[in-house]
């Protein structure tokens, strides 16, 4: 057997390769980011969001930028041949799992760091928010990412997967959407970041992370598998 | 002499449907099967199951000591399948392709980098290994698809129609590299049954709606 980091840093490498390639996920992302978000500004007709709505504007710009990340996750394994490529090496499917969940986690994390200053220059007095708000955003793409792939691996076989991925993805983020905006709302209150509950969504946000995980690492070999 | 593959009343069914229904057969190391029969008669799907990527319905499946489905994890990494499709990414090149393949199948740093020269050389590849697939013409695919097949030495070749796409020249070049060998066995598909009867210990034919189908020895 392939030693599973191996195989990991191997499919990894091979995806961020072929995106920084062909740029077919990352700049969509960050498009549609940053066109909902002039959307929003125009829309509610503000220039300054706090607490609650700038967290929830926030983050369901940010999860429905993901979902289309998240439909691209497995197309060149459906449509190039890499699943069964992949099926026929001697490895641990977990580690297709894992790469493809880090690839993730690595597309989300960059596409914040240009959406979310944008988010702060359109609707944020000061930038004091921002670090703390990192640490968020990183356990909620965690969790996104471990869903998400899991999601895509089922939905990449159907022809309505676009249809798909959102269908059933944004039902099982609904644990960790409250968990992200409720520790961005005090993040994001009027007169700079508070801290109320902030560890407790934090936890909550690891224990969603750490589920989901261990479900993916789990059933992952089934959904594969023909 | 090892057996590497023993079927006994193998099966498989796509819903009602049986694609194969009851194949016998038994074949050894270094001996090569060629499968023919019509469009829809099962070839690939026999492929398919040896390879692992598909669950038998019925029968026992032994593939290089392997009972399938229950140990296909024995057998991968030790099968090389050339098929229809080239298994290769079109955004990377060929040589990135190769590359990525033989990290999966533990085969890395100077050695790697050394039998991937190798093979790409032997396929008369060495001078567009560097282009990304999707500017290859489907015949220099299938040329890089075929040191893919061979990358990592399998004991058991799957090779389904492998001389498709190919012209003369690179037909002999890849039939160098996918030929008979003592130490592997070869189940080979193809409409051109001319062409590789020479080649073949055993002879399997399918045929649709046939209850069985029968190996005999070539002639």
């Amino acid at each position: 057997m392939t030693p599973s980091r191996v195989a990991l840093a191997a499919i990894l490498g091979k995806d961020l390769r072929a995106e920084l390639r062909t740029l077919q996920s990352l700049p969509a992302m960050a498009l549609f980011a940053v066109t909902t978000f002039i959307i929003f500004r125009f829309g509610l007709d503000r220039t300054q969001l706090s607490g609650s709505l700038a967290a929830g504007v926030l983050w369901a710009t940010l999860l429905f930028a993901a979902i289309l990340g998240v439909n691209r996750l497995f197309v060149a394994e459906r449509e190039e041949g890499g699943f069964d490529a992949i099926r026929l090496a001697p490895i641990d499917r977990s580690a297709l799992f894992a790469a493809k969940a880090a690839a993730l986690v690595v597309y989300l994390a960059a596409v914040e760091l240009v959406v979310v200053p944008v988010f702060a220059l359109f609707f944020l007095d000061s930038a004091a928010a921002l670090p703390p708000l990192a640490l968020v955003l990183l356990l909620a793409d965690l969790g996104l990412a471990a869903t998400g792939t899991l999601v895509s691996s089922m939905a990449v076989n159907s022809r309505a997967r676009d249809l798909l991925t959102p269908l059933v993805l944004l039902p099982l983020v609904v644990p960790l959407s409250i968990a992200a905006t409720g520790a961005l709302e005090p993040l994001l209150a009027v007169g700079g970041p508070g801290y109320h509950r902030f560890g407790t969504w934090l936890a909550v946000l690891g224990l969603y992370d750490l589920i989901f995980l261990l479900v993916g690492y789990a059933v992952f070999d089934f959904l594969v598998e023909d | 002499m090892n057996t590497a593959i023993e079927l006994r009343g193998l099966r498989r069914d796509y819903g009602e449907r049986p694609a194969l229904a009851g194949v016998d057969l038994s074949l050894s190391q270094g001996e090569s099967l060629l499968v023919l029969g019509p469009n829809g008669a099962g070839k690939t799907t026999l492929l398919r199951i040896l390879a692992t990527l598909l669950r038998p319905s019925g029968g026992e499946v032994r593939v290089l000591g392997a009972a399938l489905p229950g140990e296909a994890w024995k057998v991968r990494g030790r099968v090389g399948l050339l098929g229809h499709e080239a298994l290769l990414y079109r955004d990377l090149s060929g040589r990135e392709n190769l590359r990525f393949h033989a990290r999966l199948h533990g085969v890395g740093g100077e050695a790697a980098e050394a039998r991937i020269g190798e093979l790409l050389a032997a396929v008369g590849m060495e001078r567009r290994a560097d282009d990304r697939v999707a500017e290859l013409s489907a015949g220099m695919r299938q040329r890089i698809a075929a040191c893919r097949c061979v990358l990592h030495e399998p004991e058991l070749l799957l090779l389904d129609e492998p001389d498709s796409n190919l012209d003369a020249e690179a037909r002999a070049r890849v039939g160098e590299l996918i030929g008979p060998r003592p130490d592997r066995a070869r189940v080979l598909v193809s409409h051109d049954p001319e062409r590789h009867r020479g080649e073949a210990d055993q002879v399997l034919e399918l045929g649709i709606g046939r209850p069985a189908a029968v190996a005999a020895e070539a002639g």
